[in-house]
Order: C-alpha cells, then structure tokens, then sequence
C-alpha cells in the first residue's frame, strides 16, 4: 500500500473493512497520507519530523445501535480485531432514536486540491525554504522563529448501502515570528495554500517579519477603551472562523446560541451584520479547495450563511434538518468572506485615528448569547493617525463581540487565504478581507511583547 | 551512541527472545508483525534495529518509541448516547542526532524494514538540517534503565468496565440532573487513555510504560422560559486524573448532578456584578488552570529563551541569569513544585520521553523563583545559574508520530502551613467574591496580563456568602497578582486539577498536565462584567 493512497487503494482498503464486519449496515472513513514539518528558532532549525500514517475508522449498525472503531493496524489481522471491537460495543449501545438511516451512493463534485509543488516538498526543500527566512533575519541583527508544516494525503468514506466517496489534497503553510535580540519588538508573517507554489515566497514573509519587528520595537503607551480597528487579513480569520461555533441551528431552535430568536426559534431571514457582509462555504471554490464529502458521505456544496447581512441558513445536521423539514447543510467546506478591492494600506490611509492589528491570540468565549470573545493582540500593533501609521502600541486585550464586530463593519478589504489558526498549523480553509471596524472594545493593556 | 546493539543484547535479559524474534528477518520483511503489545519482545527487537541502524548511518544518539495509545469516548446528552467511540493507533518514531543536529521519523508500520528505514529517512533529515543550524545540540547525562518498567496505579482498567455500565451511569446522572426544575439540557460524558511505549534509547535504556488517564465530565444548562437568557454549569470540580475507573466511581456524578443543576438555574436569577477591585477566594477546581497559565508556562525554559516564539510565545521569565533566584513571584510562603511523582497527577509517569526518571524539584521556594522545566537537551543552558547538571525529565510525545520536546510536568501550589480551609479564607474576608470552577480563560504570549471566568462565583461580605453573582471574570499581570496573595489553604484543603488539551509546539501536541493546590486568597483584584464590557 502507497503511503498515499489512490481512489482504487482507498476503495480496496474500505471495501475489505467492510466486508470484516457482519454487522447489519456499516460506515467506514478512511484518511491518511503523509506529513512533513521543519521548526526553526533562533535563526536555526530546531526540529523537523516526517511521518505516515492512514487511519480507518468502522462504524457498525445493529438496528438503531451503534459504534465506532478508529485504528491504524490495516493487516487483517488489525482489521478483524477492530470489527470485532466495534460489533462488541456496538450491540451494548443503547438504541438511537436520532439515528439517520445510511445513505446509498451519492453524486459528489472533484475539488482539484492536491499539488505536486506541495507533496515534493521533502526536508531539503523545507531547509531551504525557512534558510530564506533566517539568513536575511539574522542579517538584519533580529531573531527568527518559524514553522513550515506540509501534508499530501487522501481521505475516503464508504458504507454498505453502496456509497463510495474519495479525495486527495495537499495544503502547507509557511509561518515566522521575527524579534528584535533584547525582545522589545516582534512581528509576524505567514501564508498557506494547498499548492505550495502559491504560498507567498519565504524572503517575502521575511520581509514582512523583519519590517514588523524593528517598527513594533518602542511601543507607546495604550490605552483600553472602544477604539476604531484596521484588522489585517489574518487578525479577521482569526475571529471569523469562530463564527462556526454559532452557526448550529439545533442550539439555536433549543435557545442557547446567539442565533436563537427571543421567543423561541432562530434568526434565519434577520439582518445581522452590515449589508457588505457576505459569508459562505464552498468547497469547490479556488481558493478554499476543501473535502466536498462528510464523514457520513452527505455532499457539502456551498452555504450561504450571511448574504448582505442577512442570516440565510445555520448548519443542519441530517437528523434535524429532517425534523425541521428542511435540507441538511454541513458546517464544512471553509469559510470565505467576500470583500472589496483595497489592500490593508488602503485601509490604513481612510482611518482617522485606530489602531492596526497584525494578528490575535489566546481567543477564548466568554459569553455564548452574544458571540462574545476574549484575547490580545499580538506581533505587531500600531497606532494610526491622519491615515498613515505613526508608531507601536502596546499589545492589548480585546472583549468583543464576533456578531458586533460584522455589524460595526467600516469598509473591507480584497479578501486573502490566510493561516487563521493560533497554531500556524494547517485547518480549515479561510480566505477573509482586512477590515476597518468601529467601537472594538479593548478592555486592558498588556506588556508582552 | 554510547551502547552497540551486541552489546546491550549481551547485557539484558532480552537478549534470547530478542534474537529469536531477529533471526526469521526475510519473513518480517515481507509481512507487518501481527498485533504485537508492548513488553513483547519483537518491538523491543525492532527498537534495537532502529537504533544499530541509527548509528551505522552516522547518528551520535538516538531513541525510539513504539507506541500503542488507545482512547475510549462516551458522550451523552439527555437520554441519548450521542457518540461511542473506541480509538487505537501504532506506530513507531525514530529521533536521532547527527554531528548535534536532529532528525526526526515515523511511521505506523512497525517492521524490522521500516525499523531499518525510519532511521535512514532521520538520519537523511538531521543532514538536511545541518546547513541551517549553527548550534550543536548537547545531551545532559542521564543513566541506563535497561530493563525498566512503570504503569499509572490503577485501581480497575477502565476498558475493563463494560460499556454497558458507563452508558448507564451517564444516563444516570443526566436524569438526576434534569430532575431539578429549570434545567433543560445535560450533557455527560466519560474519557479514558491508555498510552503503552517501549522506549529504547542508544543510552543502553528500555523502557516500558502504560500510562492511564480518566475523565468524567458533566454539564447542565438552564434556559430562561423567554428565551432570553441561558447559562450552563459544568462540573468543574470533577478533574481528570491519571487514575481509572475508581476515579469515576469516586466523582459521584449521579448523586453530584442535581447539585450543579440546582447552581446552572440559579446563576439565571443571580445578580450581575458591579465591575471594581475585589478581594479574590479562589478554589482549586478554579485555581489551578491559574497556576497552569500564569506559573507553569511561563517556567517552560524553551519558551524563556525564545524557541516558541511562533505559536505558544516566550515568557516574562527571562534571561534566566536575570530571574533564577532573585525574581520575587509571589509572598515568603509562596512555594511552587515542579512534579512528575505524585500519585494520580496526569503528567505522573516512571520516565519521561527520554528515558529520564522522574522528578520533584522546587521552581518557586519561598516566594522566589528558582528553576525552570528541563529536558536532557536544556538542562545544560541554565546549569551554571542553577547547579543542576541534569535533566528534570519534562521530556513529552503525545504519541508515536510526534516528536517529543519540553512539556509541563506536574506544576502545584503547596499549602501552607496553618491548616486553614476554605471557609476559614471566606471567614476572615470582610468583602470579596469566591469563584469556584474554571470558566473563559486567556493570557498573553508571555504570560503577563490575563483573564479568567470561572463557573460560579459567590459575593462574600462580612465573612458569610451573602448570594450568588454572574457575568465575572478577573484581570490581571502576573507578578503583581501573585504578590497579592495573602491567605493560603493548608494541607488540608490540597487538590488536584488538570486539563487533557495543554497545546504548545508545531505541529501543536496536546499534554495533559494535574495542578495542586489548596484554596487562596487575592487582594485588591480588578473584576470586569462580561455582560457589559
């Protein structure tokens, strides 16, 4: 077996996991391939790790009881010893009034997500790509870290009501933190595709961290309060993408979610955001290029969620989209916003006086009936005046919320793939705009740098 | 590589099942070892074939780790059983270093050809490293454990329990909890992890650990009869342990259940607090993800001196030759433990990842910061400042496909010495507000200012609990918070919390990490309301 595998191999593969079971309707998920990372730090590599590894996981049905196997072990061996495990518990688990009934073969869109420039990028290709970072970093008298992280791996999902759904892909990400030597400055950059070739090139994201970290070096004082915010790309997916938290329409219609109408129901067809405001996920869409399968094999297609502010659907899983008599509607796909043609200078040069914001950090919930969150800013904040920026401020702490933050929406942006996780590690596709907010709410003052 | 493959055959009690297993080689080549389980000698064997050829290839050092990790999940809500889940994978990881560079390599076949090419495919990494590293990496000493053992003192294997019993017991618990009325939604549900390695290292070490790890959890939801407000209580004070079953048994969630379900519906009707400066009663289920954030992060060494500047960030706790016994981090009977010994703690173990044994030592004594958390590669770094030539064994891969670097141990707040419990701390205060459980939690890349919710939060006047409060949550900068600290909980009120998912690295791995401590208590705290800021 290849280390990734082909539609055939993943049809072999998922054909003799279910034929391991006598269970009366089985599901199997089947993903895998092969990861690469290098770490640097210090203007050096730190670490670098490759692995394989393809995952299966069987899920066994008698009658309205069910449960699932996860496993690695492919051998027959490790194949029968999981399908014994499953059917075990399986027939201990009480009856599921919930349970949909499996679904036979399905028709589902080719999402062209897998690159070659990404999958030949082997650990001598990796060195060179952050010795692009490090060498002008060091030659600048600062200090870089970074991350380079690569998958090439496919994905499978088959039952035994005869569906059969394949997909492979490659994404990588490219990412640096780029001090000053006594740490009063700091700066971040970073890029992610799923075709390495389109990632922006390392001397560029070098640049960019080296710029950052000698202009954050002095940060004036700040101070908390509403202020008037540029968001970079980046420091928008970091909070848009957990739109996703609020966006089940069976913890709206239960009344524990944002989306939740007072009175009972939930808020689709309401105004909620600004009318620029537009939010999708499409899994076929260029610039997202995401799986268009679930793991239960329902095809994903494209979710309108907000359309010019309006909420237009929640995400319906198949039990309570039949329940609620309507379609089903995965929360995958990614997340794109749509914006405008600006870049984030164009941005800078319409504020008055605000704040820019490279990125955010440590973002956590603090109160789910108003989408409201908490973190800080991060690796490069500064102040904005007459539509230029003047200087550093410090880092500061935010608490607001991702709902007001659409509505209190200035002007946006030409929308980007960024690395919207904190990690700087691969996840969900999500291609936002810089955007100009009013009245974000910061609420203290932090001296990290 | 201090250690040739004859030679630790010839040393151990391994050596003639070992080689038994190496003589049919053109067999294992052609077909994966079938189900092997750790302490079987084959995966020994294919450890001792990774390291010869680790070091045949021109590695200095090298370890492996064939790792066998399984999960079980049950989740439930209400009268449902929403996931089962049964998780294995196996695999091995090869790291090695070459003229003081590493290389790192795994794969979930475990055979003597794999054994034999995960440590060429290091080896070939650790050289394309070289071009771009300027430092060579120095190992600090550690003894070989050739012949070791060490698995979490469990009382009863959880996957022993049927599951049966444990669907039982969550449904259980969700209809004590919605008996209470008000109480719309329950969720329950129960984790358990058992992680078995063989490590071998070319130190002459192998190890075999089993590791366990036990979490019970619940939550219960009240939602206000308009629709206009809801509010959930978790059952935060049930930690997870590196215990089994009997930790389920012990956290009592049926009989506990109607209690949090009683507190969700009232925190509905609670009044919003005034936002101020507050006197601050922590309890443990709420004080040690504090402890977490503010005192075992910020002692990590590689994040000190900038390694993951990237993701987790650095640390206010820095240069060491600035900080090691001098920073004042909280009062003279301030003392914090660094700790991979204690009974039931999560990151609990015989050996780290490195085959270092496990350890106690002091990181904050008397108030004073002393020592940072170490693996065999940084305890060199600071051993001029502390006089600790060795390793604390803070060595950790969450599994066999991850490299393994500097992870949190054990990190706990001693009690104090007058037996105080946490209702004496709530007697002696004139006005403040007890917070019990963890809730919203965040702090910056270095560790200075935070924030942290909690689950429910008491307003105490005159030393009584006058009512409940809701919306709180606190600020502050680390030194100045731990130097507000005026009461401490003696020995009597010491617990253990802990968290599953500590994240830190790139690719992020997940820890899990226990905190002790007794309750405490904080002067003059800034408490905002979440509800208006």
């Amino acid at each position: 077996m290849a280390d990734i595998l082909t539609r055939d191999e993943a049809r072999a593969l998922c054909t003799r996991i279910l034929a391991a079971t006598g269970a009366e309707g089985a599901l199997v998920n089947v993903e895998g391939g092969v990861a690469g990372y290098t770490r640097f730090a210090r203007n050096e590599i730190s670490t670098a790790g490759d692995a394989v590894d393809v995952r299966a996981t069987l899920t066994v049905r008698f009658g309205r009881r069910s449960a699932s196997v996860a496993f690695n072990r492919l051998d027959d061996p490790g194949i029968k010893a999981a399908a014994e495990r499953a059917e075990t518990l399986a027939k201990l688990a009480p009856e599921d009034p919930e349970q949909m009934p499996l679904l036979p073969d399905q028709t589902y869109q080719e999402v062209p997500a897998f690159f070659e420039s990404t999958e030949k990028l082997g650990a001598g290709e990796r060195a060179d790509a952050v010795l692009g970072i490090m060498e002008p970093a060091a030659a600048a008298d600062l200090v870089s870290t970074g991350f380079l992280e690569r998958r090439a791996g496919s994905s499978a999902v088959a039952n035994s009501a005869g569906l059969f759904a394949y997909h492979h892909s490659t994404a990588a990400s490219l990412t640096t933190t780029v001090r000053t030597p006594p740490g009063e400055g700091s700066g971040w950059s970073g890029s992610t595709h799923n075709d390495w070739a389109r990632l922006t090139p390392p001397a560029e994201l070098a640049a960019r961290a080296i710029a950052k970290a000698r202009r954050s070096a002095g940060a004036g004082t700040a101070t908390p309060g509403a202020e008037t915010v540029v968001l970079e790309a980046t420091a928008v997916g970091n909070l848009l993408q957990l739109l996703r938290v609020g966006l089940d329409a069976r913890e709206a219609d239960e009344g524990r979610s944002f989306f939740a109408k007072s009175g009972g129901g939930n808020r689709i067809g309401e105004t909620v955001a600004d009318r620029r405001v537009t939010i999708y996920s499409d899994p076929a869409d260029p610039d997202l290029l995401e799986q268009p399968f679930t793991d239960e094999g329902v095809p994903v297609g494209r979710a309108m969620w907000i359309d010019s502010g309006v909420l237009r659907t929640l995400a319906y899983s198949r039990y309570w989209a039949q329940r609620q008599n309507r379609a089903p509607v995965p929360l995958a796909g990614g997340l794109k916003m749509v914006g405008g043609e600006g870049t984030t200078d164009d941005l800078v040069a319409t504020v008055q006086r605000g704040l820019l914001v490279t990125r955010f950090w440590y973002i956590r919930g603090v109160d789910p009936r108003t989408l409201k969150f908490t973190g800080l800013t991060r690796d490069g904040t500064f102040r904005i005046e007459n539509g230029q920026v003047t200087g550093a401020v410090q880092n500061l702490r935010f608490n607001e919320s991702i709902a007001a933050m659409l509505r209190n929406v200035v002007a946006l942006g030409r929308p980007v793939r960024v690395v919207a996780s904190e990690s700087g590690g691969l996840g969900t596709a999500v291609v936002v705009p810089p955007l100009v907010v009013r009245n974000f709410h910061f609420t203290s003052v932090s001296d990290a740098v | 590589m201090s250690v040739t493959r004859r030679d630790f055959l010839t040393q151990t009690s391994l050596a003639a099942a070992a080689l038994a297993v190496s003589a049919p080689r053109a067999a294992s080549a052609v077909r994966p070892v079938p189900l092997p389980s750790q302490g079987d000698p084959a995966i020994k064997e294919l450890c001792m074939v990774a390291l010869d050829a680790a070091r045949s290839a021109g590695a200095s050092y090298a370890d492996a780790r064939v790792t066998d990790l399984r999960l079980q999940s049950i989740a439930t809500r209400e009268a449902r059983v929403t996931d089962l889940d049964d998780r294995s994978t196996f695999g091995m990881g090869v790291r090695v270093l070459v003229e003081g560079a590493w290389g790192f390599a795994a794969s979930r076949r475990v055979t003597w050809d794999e054994s034999v090419r995960l440590a060429g495919a290091a080896v070939a990494q650790a050289k394309a490293n070289r071009r771009a590293f300027r430092t060579p990496v120095t190992l600090a000493p550690v003894d070989p454990f050739p012949n070791a053992a060490w698995r979490s003192p469990i009382v009863r294997d959880p996957f022993d329990v049927p599951v049966a019993d444990k669907v039982a017991l969550l449904l259980e618990a969700n209809a004590a909890a919605l008996t209470v009325r008000g109480a719309r939604f329950a969720r329950s549900s129960l984790a358990f992890v058992r992680s078995e390695t063989t490590f071998a290292s070319s130190v002459g070490s192998v190890i075999v650990q089993t590791l366990y790890r036990t979490r019970p959890q619940l939550s219960v939801t009240a939602v206000a009869s308009d629709f206009s407000d809801f509010q959930s209580r978790a059952a935060a004070e049930v930690a997870p342990m590196g215990l089994g079953y009997e930790h389920v048994e012990r956290a009592d969630l049926v009989g506990r259940a109607p209690e949090w379900a009683e507190q969700a519906v009232e925190k509905l009707s609670a009044r919003p607090v005034e936002p101020g400066r507050y006197t601050l009663i922590l309890d443990p289920s709420h004080l040690y993800l504090t402890i977490h954030e503010s005192i075992g992060h910020p002692t990590e060494l590689d994040r000190a001196l900038g390694y993951e500047a990237n993701y987790a960030g650095t640390s206010f706790l820095a240069p060491p030759e600035a900080v090691i016994g001098t920073f004042q981090y909280g009062p003279e009977f301030m003392n914090v433990q660094g700790d991979r010994t204690q009974r039931g703690a999560l990151a609990t173990v015989g050996w780290d990842d490195e085959g270092v044994p496990a350890d106690s030592w002091p990181i904050i004594k008397d108030g004073i910061f002393v020592d940072y958390q170490t693996t065999r590669e940084q305890a060199g770094w600071i051993a001029r400042l502390t006089g600790v030539t060795r390793s604390h064994g803070c060595s950790f891969a969450a599994s066999w496909d991850d490299v393994q670097f500097q992870r949190m141990p054990n990190v706990s707040l001693l009690p104090g010495e007058e037996d105080h419990a946490l209702d004496d701390l709530v007697a002696a205060t004139d006005r403040g507000i007890l917070i019990r459980g963890n809730g919203s939690y965040s702090i910056d890349q270095q560790r200075y200012n935070f924030q942290f919710g909690g689950q429910v939060f008491y307003e105490v006047r005159a030393g009584k609990i006058t009512g409940m409060l809701k919306d709180v949550a606190y600020q502050g900068r680390t030194p100045e918070f731990w130097n507000a600290m005026d009461m401490l909980g003696g020995a009597g009120s010491y617990e253990l919390g802990g968290t599953f998912f500590d994240a830190k690295g790139q690719p992020a791995q997940a820890n899990a990490v226990s905190h002790g401590c007794p309750p405490a208590r904080f002067q003059n705290v800034t408490v905002i309301n979440t509800a208006r800021t």
